[in-house]
């Protein structure tokens, strides 16, 4: 299967690579909100974090992913465009826009639906930390204790 | 007309050689005249085109069987490895079955669990029809052992089929030692022998086997040619023929044969046959320093398969925390294989890998490389540099790998799985 040039790109210049610190340092800030999606069995992990204003304005976006080069393309894209965006406003992209964008083809679908996923989770995050809505499941992996 | 994959890169270095090989030149050569020149039909017996043809796929019969330590009578042309394995497999199990045709209980199967769909498959049917199977797991080196073998076989067993060299792995299974007991139990042997023909020596008689599959293209010969070995005496193998018509091939496989493709493919078995032991040695010690680079250079790189009983010339590696597909992408000037079946909507790593138990992110995180006769140290050399420049890039933006470094163990969270 060939790539698209755009997939291409953000495969060899991902954009807004990183993390905002440890996964404990993140944890505790009631700034950031964090995405994990994904399953390494499936192929895929996605990790959206997002430092988002008092005025809900994500000023930030960093990833990283485990996935195939078209996971890697759609989340590196996904930071650019919720960056400056209300978490309202990040809430209205459609992993169909990502397809677009990105030229994917029908069996990469579901890479630009973990996009939207994971950002969908990461806003969902910064919510229950900052108290902006009611608290929802947590989003986040959790280390299983015996 | 320019196709979405034609080719973009300037040198590829070709390490797929477990998937296909490159026609040696000296073949191609040796079936130019049967285009042309000598293009009868090897079944007109009254002229002399006919005879040419004839005389051609002889020749190839008496090398192919030279190969493999066979009759000449004993081997017959086929369309390949697959059409072989449903010949060997289907046919033998028609002629011993145990019970009629639309009745139940008509004989037991023995294979193993990371076998080739090309054998899997054929049994899967043959169980819809009243036969019964045992796909024996393989352990975590994926060597199918004699005694595994024998503990699977049941007194309804009429057929064994284990492969001796696993396509994904190159691991190689103790087909000499199952080849003994089979005809100690008077069981049919069948082994897909595709990975190991032309790379490793073979004696059907010393080896106790009653039926082997081969193909032309992973020897350098042509595509659409392949071969099966079938045992004339102690025992005489009996097969029914999947197709009928002309009774070509003893009546095993009738139509016309293709001339020219068998005249490629018994070149392609001379010159294994010549070069077999100097390349071996050759294709061992480049694949040996490309699994220690790559350890060397790169933490949580695990080999699949058993460090030893491999084919010179297979190296099924993981790289932790890099899915494979994305790891192809990075090394797009090196044609190889991934487990990872990113592009298979059933998201589903290698059932060979996953069969091994090693894991699905490990599984995910696997390239093939499979070398060949034309591969150079300094392509093994460009291949260590590109893998390792990829993987690091790779990291950089994996999250198993900053969990990793953090000393967290993955296997013990709670994925969102999708």
């Amino acid at each position: 299967m060939a790539y698209s040039t755009k997939v291409i790109d953000h495969y060899e210049n991902p954009r807004n690579v990183g993390a905002f610190g440890t996964s404990k340092e993140v944890a505790a800030r009631r700034d950031i909100g964090i995405g994990i999606v994904g399953a390494p069995e499936c192929g895929d992990v996605m990790q959206l974090q997002i430092k988002v204003s008092e005025q809900g304005i994500i000023e930030d976006a960093k990833f990283k992913c485990f996935g195939c080069g078209s996971a890697i393309a759609s989340s590196s894209l996904a930071t650019e465009w919720i960056k400056g965006k209300t978490v309202d406003e990040a809430l209205t992209i459609r992993n169909t826009q990502i397809v677009e964008e990105l030229s994917l083809p029908p069996v990469k679908i579901h890479c630009s639906v973990l996009a939207e996923d994971s950002i969908r989770s990461a806003i969902e995050d910064w919510k229950k930390k900052s108290g902006a809505s009611p608290a929802s499941p947590s989003t986040t992996p959790v280390t299983q204790h015996a | 007309m320019i196709l979405p994959n034609s080719p973009t890169s300037k040198n590829p270095i070709y390490l797929d050689h477990a998937a296909t090989t490159r026609c040696d030149p000296k073949v191609v050569e040796a079936m130019l005249p049967y285009f042309t020149e000598r293009f009868g039909n090897a079944g007109s017996r009254n002229h002399q085109f006919g005879w040419q043809a004839e005389d051609g796929i002889e020749i190839a019969r008496e090398h192919a069987a030279k190969l493999i330590g066979a009759q000449p009578k004993e081997v017959i042309f086929t369309s390949g490895s697959t059409e072989s394995n449903n010949l060997a497999i289907k046919g033998a199990a028609e002629i011993y079955a145990r019970a009629a045709a639309g009745q139940t209980g008509r004989g037991h199967i023995v294979t193993a669990a990371h076998e080739h769909k090309a054998v899997l498959d054929p049994i899967r049917r043959l169980m819809r029809e009243g036969f019964d199977a045992t796909f024996i797991q393989p352990p975590p080196d994926g060597v199918i052992t004699a005694e595994m073998v024998k503990a699977a076989l049941r007194p309804d067993t009429i057929l064994v089929s284990i492969m001796w060299a696993n396509n994904e792995l190159g691991t190689i299974n103790e087909v000499p030692q199952i080849g003994r007991l089979c005809h100690e139990k008077e069981v049919i042997f069948h082994t897909d022998a595709t990975q190991w023909v032309g790379k490793m020596p073979t004696n059907v008689e010393t080896d106790q086997i009653d039926l082997l599959s081969w193909s032309g293209h992973k020897i350098y010969g042509p595509k659409g040619v392949g071969a099966l070995y079938v045992r004339r005496r102690k025992p005489r193998v009996r097969l029914e023929a999947l197709q009928d018509g002309g009774g070509q091939e003893r009546g095993m496989r009738s139509g016309t044969q293709n001339v020219s493709g068998i005249v490629g493919f018994g070149k392609a078995c001379e010159l294994c046959f010549n070069e077999m032991e100097s390349e071996g040695k050759r294709l061992l010690a480049m694949r040996n320093r490309l699994e220690t680079e790559l350890k060397k250079r790169i933490e949580v790189t695990v080999v699949n398969g058993h460090e030893t009983k491999r084919l010179p010339n297979i190296s099924n590696i993981s790289f932790g925390f890099v899915e494979g597909e994305s790891l192809m992408m990075g090394v797009r000037e090196i044609a190889c294989s991934s487990g990872s079946a990113c592009t298979s909507a059933s998201l589903e790593p290698s059932y060979v890998l996953k069969s091994l138990g090693i894991g699905d992110d490990l599984a995910h995180s696997s390239l093939r490389l499979s070398l060949g006769r034309w591969t150079t140290d300094a392509e093994i050399d460009s291949a260590i540099e590109m893998i390792e420049t990829a993987v690091n890039h790779l990291r950089r933006l994996s999250p198993l790998y900053d969990l990793h470094k953090e000393g967290v163990d993955l296997s013990k969270i709670v994925w969102q799985a999708h």
